[in-house]
């Protein structure tokens, strides 16, 4: 099967040196959910934004291939990068509530992708939008198109920024923890809605997350990430069922279950830590220039 | 639900009605002071000299807020000094409105040598007393109303650098800056659309702070007798006058700091209140 994102060795460094990602590799196949979780500074939001060229200022690649359909985006001029990007990936975002601009109204901050992205008329623009909400399940999307952000309640942002991602038919969709700011009620729908939309549009998903539940209910495959090093990547159903690495293993294991509500949660083993810590130390020795 | 939120909208507020009164009544006033000034503002009558105001028993009628020690009417002579103070305030606030924000927005949305360059600009000018700086800028443009401007644009303009910086730095970190970025925006198109319209409140507040700034830094200049010719009436040299005769006539130096002070709070207070007004999360 041919992969739509495809990511070689990239390396991304601090300004000063210190190794955020380390050689990491991941393929995303067309139309797949794939996962990609780890503890918290691990690095999983940073490989979203290096695809999508969004890194933070002090953050650099500093080697690797990022290949988005066929094509190396890191070879490209950066005006060419940019124009690619918009085009064929979109982003799902972690907070909702700064992902949409507080002093515009949504109609307009949905159909600017469109009029930006894929040229169209402010009108078609709008019909489509309106399509878009309503393929969300927000309930009288006219009335939403007028409404500033601040008038509308978490779970409705993300929706709105879930259609807004899907807006422009995207071959990519990148969501950086896109349920990790809702309550666990809402988070359950909005889940449940990605997938969906996922499925309808048959887009490349690259999922960031670090609950392993999550990544059970909607992921096809995915990579475990940590301090910026892969530390396995499986098929989910081999995961599961038999994770190959210790630090997986013990993911697994600390992930609490509703079978056993009241017992204790399970840390991960000081002795598995230590074989990860060793493992990064050696790619590092070997990557020492 | 919306019909709810308009009903929850602020009503005006006091705030807003009153400064905006002030400063209509003053517009109106510095606009009609050919009509309605009951006297030549340069008028002198010895005979006249040191008039009180029109409560006092010794009161000429027609003299409203009493003569200086020349026997010019002082309400003319504020209704006309309020020509000059207000545009001042207009034309110098919006200037400086014009160059402290827009480069303030470049340094804090663009970052690297942009921001590097102007933060370094900032933090010179600020090493700098304003007063001095201002009367040595006038000594080297010659005075003048255009000097006042350009002077007051030079001194003030980091006030809104540097908030406008830090405003718009914040919002660059956002997501939906991101968002434009991934949809290939360019930077210059984003700070337009997504950076500017987020700031916008905060300008508008420092707006009319600095109209009223400029207001202050006119009247100095005046009092210093370093603004426009001397003979046209300007609050500050009314200032300046009546401070000399202020045991004979308290009134030559207290309508005109009264107007001034009124008319600096209004400035500041409109703001405020504006900014609440444009912000549409707090509306």
């Amino acid at each position: 099967m041919s992969s739509f994102l495809s990511i070689r060795n990239l390396n991304v460094k601090l300004a000063q040196g210190t190794p955020i990602l380390r050689s990491v590799s991941l393929d995303v196949n067309a139309a797949q959910v794939h996962g990609l979780v780890g503890e918290s500074g691990a690095g999983k939001s940073m490989i979203g934004k290096a695809v999508l060229g969004i890194l933070p200022k002090a953050l650099h690649i500093t080697g690797g291939e990022i290949w988005l359909d066929g094509t190396d985006l890191l070879t490209l001029p950066p005006s060419e990068r940019r124009k690619r990007i918009g085009a064929q990936a979109a982003l799902i975002p972690q907070d909702p509530l700064t992902a949409l601009n507080p002093s515009k109204r949504i109609g307009p901050q949905i159909t600017r992708r469109l009029v930006d992205i894929l040229g169209w008329s402010k009108a078609d623009a709008l019909d489509r939008a309106l399509e878009l909400l309503d393929e969300v399940h927000i309930p009288d999307p006219l009335r939403v198109m007028r409404n500033y952000p601040h008038e509308l309640s978490g779970g409705m942002r993300q929706r709105i920024l879930i259609a807004s991602a899907f807006a422009a038919e995207p071959k990519l969709i990148i969501a950086d923890e896109p349920t990790t700011a809702l309550d666990a009620t809402v988070q359950k729908q909005i889940l449940r809605l990605i997938a969906q939309m996922q499925k309808r549009h048959g887009t490349a998903l690259l999922f960031v997350t670090h609950d392993l539940g999550v990544v059970s209910k909607v992921c096809d495959s995915l990579s475990v990430l940590y301090a910026g090093k892969l530390v396995e990547q499986a098929q989910m159903r081999r995961f599961f069922m038999s994770p190959i690495h210790p630090y997986s293993a013990a993911l697994l294991a600390a992930t609490p279950t509703y079978a056993d509500p009241t017992g204790s949660l399970t840390p991960v083993p000081q002795s598995v830590i230590d074989t990860v810590e060793q493992e990064v130390a050696q790619h590092d020795m070997r990557h020492q220039s | 639900m919306r019909d709810a939120q308009k009903e929850m909208r602020r009503p005006l507020g006091l705030r807003l009605w009153l400064s905006g009164g002030w400063l209509f009544a003053l517009a109106v006033g510095a606009i009609l002071a050919p009509l309605i000034a009951p006297h030549n503002p340069l008028a002198q009558d010895l005979f006249a000299a040191r008039l009180p105001p029109f409560w006092d028993a010794k009161a000429e009628p027609g003299f409203w807020l009493g003569t200086d020690s020349l026997g010019r009417d002082v309400l003319s002579r504020i209704l006309y000094g309020s020509r000059l103070a207000l545009f001042v305030a207009l034309v110098a606030g919006t200037l400086t409105c014009a160059v402290g924000a827009t480069l303030g927005m470049i340094a804090g949305y663009y970052r690297g040598w942009p921001d590097r360059i102007i933060s370094r600009f900032v933090d010179i000018w600020m090493a700098f007393p304003p007063v001095l700086f201002a009367i040595l800028l006038i000594a080297v443009l010659g005075t003048g109303i255009v000097s006042i401007i350009i002077a007051i644009v030079i001194i003030d303009w980091t006030r809104f650098a540097r908030v406008i910086r830090a405003e718009a730095l914040g919002q660059s970190a956002m997501d939906y800056v991101a968002s434009a970025k991934i949809a290939g925006r360019t930077k210059f198109s984003t700070m337009l659309t997504e950076i500017f319209p987020n700031v916008l409140p905060s300008i508008i507040a420092l707006l009319t702070l600095e109209m009223g700034i400029s207001v202050i830094i006119e009247a100095i200049l005046s009092f210093v007798n370093l603004s426009i010719s001397t003979d046209s009436p300007t609050w500050g040299g009314m200032i300046s006058e009546g401070r000399t005769s202020v045991h004979q006539a308290w009134w030559v130096l207290v309508f005109p700091l009264i107007t001034l002070f009124l008319t600096v709070l209004s400035f500041s207070q409109l703001g405020e209140g504006l900014k609440d007004r444009f912000d549409p999360v707090l509306r």
